[in-house]
């Protein structure tokens, strides 16, 4: 079976309905769609877009900060209106160097973006399921003292049960009127009404979301908001990475059906 | 002890002998100097008596003691300025760019001159990158669209394109230029550069003139100072040899781009897009581009943040200090 991350739920109802079926394929990086247990279970192998687009998404996330941080957005919108003329220089940016950057789960796309936020002058601080004795990154098991000690946190981790509004009022507070967040993970790892009072109230500094808990609906609140940098799910998006999924998903399918291992399968827990 | 209607003495005995070194703030009336020197300096601003005193009586009336000046943002110095104060020694701006500073004049004069350094650098640097990973992906044009409330109408929407393995050529391999490849070497680019001179400690593609460098690169990030051979140093030639897929970026003065042709470039199709933080005649901004989805905007803030400042302001005072206690100068203006 080939299915994408926004078609229906791969559940127990649609698993029995195929009783031959030994492969699931996803075009997605995510895996919170599928019901991996019940295919664990079936003996159903499944396969997913692996690090085709951990660039695309590591840089997005990069480029969503500096937005943020320097106010790119904002001040772009400040030209288009006419208001550098009328009403003179645009306030300041804050300097990313020097920043200490939260990364919540060091995965290939978290490991990406702590090697391009290195080359900026930031340091990196991490949550994630596990230490990673590859890094020397000083490692947080609890996500609150990660936000308490960072400036930025950056949602970089799959959507599950754990991490199900892992982010909540209580980590927002963490992070701190001066903090910022990015999420290019799932939109329901935060949780977002209470991201938005945050934002709202002022209680946090700023985000920038790739993702939402009911895409494609954004919280209208946050359309006022100049601290506030929206993208309509798109981190993957470009020409280079769709062509590379396709390689991708060719070769795990091929695989398949002449008996080799899959080239990008997902390891049940 | 000299006139004092904005001399600032420091608190204490009026008698003290107050041993700031005195510096005029050179200034257009709508610039300030964004920090407070005066713990260190005796500062005179023309500016700030200009209801009491012409500015060139102000300026005759003190030049005998004025050895340095302090010039704000692009606050033109130029030989009639440079006529008045015939002891002027050292003109310390507070800028990368020197291009509004007349070097010809000062140097005839015996007059050194200092910019900002490389306070200014990382964050420069910061923001082209920033503006090349905005106009790649489509970052504020993604933006605009989710704020117009056109997601869930219009699903669908134009890729933005990938930026490892492109090639960025970089105009100006000074301070600033080697930030942004640092930088963008971290996101998997391929960087050659074009400088006035070939800097053999750098371990990237040299090309001898920028057509060349054009012609072989995706992106070009432009970080040059501004001077007679530079100004607009990317012309029809060099944007033609880019190509409909290139990108430029420019971070260092307008018109080290010629413009109207860039708009016409965008307009046509004929460049694939640009981060502009500068432009020919700030604050006016070719009016074409406003509708143009693969140009970012920005109102030349790529240095504004409170930790640039204040890294000028150190930069600015350590010369200043330099000076005055006849020790070298920390940036000064090598001039050609």
């Amino acid at each position: 079976m080939l299915c994408s991350g926004t078609g229906p739920r791969i559940a127990p109802e649609i698993l029995r309905l195929l009783p031959s079926l030994r492969l699931v394929v996803t075009t997605s990086a995510g895996l919170n769609h599928i019901d991996l247990s019940e295919c664990r279970r079936l003996g159903i192998a499944v396969a997913n877009a692996g690090e085709v687009f951990s660039e695309d998404v590591a840089d997005m996330a990069v480029g969503l900060l500096i937005d943020l941080l320097r106010k790119v957005s904002a001040a772009d919108r400040y030209v288009r209106q006419g208001l550098w003329v009328s009403k003179g220089d645009y306030p300041l940016g804050s300097k990313l160097g020097g920043k200490q950057i939260g990364i919540v789960g060091l995965g290939s796309i978290g490991f990406l973006v702590a090697k391009r936020l290195e080359a900026f002058g930031c340091s990196i601080l991490y949550n994630s399921r596990k230490k990673k004795d590859f890094v020397s990154y000083p490692f947080y098991t609890n996500i609150c003292e990660l936000a308490a000690k960072s400036d930025v946190l950056i949602i970089c981790c799959g959507l599950n049960e754990q991490t199900q509004h892992m982010i909540n009022r209580e980590v927002l507070l963490a992070l701190g009127k001066e903090g910022v967040i990015i999420n290019i993970g799932r939109g329901a790892i935060i949780d977002e009404k209470e991201l938005v009072q945050c934002l709202v109230q002022g209680e946090i500094g700023g985000a920038g979301l790739d993702v939402f808990e009911n895409e494609p609906s954004v919280p209208k609140e946050l359309f006022d908001l100049d601290n506030v940098v929206l993208s309509p799910h798109l981190a993957v998006f470009t020409p280079e990475s769709f062509k590379a999924l396709c390689d991708l998903l060719i070769g795990n399918l091929e695989a398949f059906f002449s008996d080799k291992p899959l080239l990008s399968p997902v390891m049940f827990e | 002890m000299s006139a004092i209607e904005n001399v600032n003495i420091p608190s204490g005995n009026e008698e003290e002998a107050d041993r700031r070194p005195l510096v005029l703030v050179h200034r257009l009336p709508r610039f300030a100097l964004p920090f407070d020197m005066r713990t260190t300096f005796r500062l005179l601003d023309p500016i700030a008596s200009a209801a009491d005193e012409p500015h060139q009586d102000f300026l005759s009336r003190h030049a005998p003691s004025i050895r340095a000046l302090i010039t704000v943002g692009p606050t033109p110095v130029n030989a009639d300025l440079l006529d008045l104060l015939p002891s002027l020694r050292l003109v310390v701006g507070s800028s990368a760019g020197v291009d509004h500073i007349d070097l010809n004049e000062c140097r005839r004069r015996g007059i050194a001159v200092t910019n900002a350094g490389s306070a200014f650098s990382e964050d420069v640097a910061d923001y082209a990158v920033a503006l090349l990973l905005d106009v790649f992906r489509r970052i504020s044009a993604a933006d605009r669209f989710v704020r117009s409330g056109s997601w869930p109408r219009k699903p669908e929407y134009p890729l933005g394109f990938k930026l490892g393995g492109k090639r960025v050529g970089i105009v100006g391999l000074g301070s600033i230029g080697s930030e942004v490849a640092k930088r963008l070497v971290a996101f998997g680019c391929r960087i050659a550069y074009n400088s006035r001179n070939k800097k053999p400690s750098a371990p990237y593609t040299y090309h001898a003139n920028v057509c060349d460098l054009a012609v072989n690169s995706d992106v070009i990030v432009v970080c040059c100072a501004l001077t007679k051979e530079t100004h607009h140093i990317i012309n029809k030639d060099v944007m033609t040899a880019l190509g409909k897929g290139g990108v430029i970026i420019n971070v260092g003065r307008g018109a080290l781009v010629d413009e109207k042709e860039l708009v016409q470039y965008l307009t046509r199709g004929e460049i694939g897009g640009a981060g502009l933080d500068v432009f020919e005649k700030e604050p006016d901004v070719p009016k074409e581009l406003f509708t143009l989805d693969n140009v970012v905007l920005s109102p030349h803030r790529a240095v504004l943040t409170p930790e640039s400042f204040e890294a000028v302001r150190e930069v600015m005072t350590a010369n200043l200090n330099a000076f005055f206690s006849d020790k070298p100068l920390l940036s000064p203006v090598q001039y050609e």
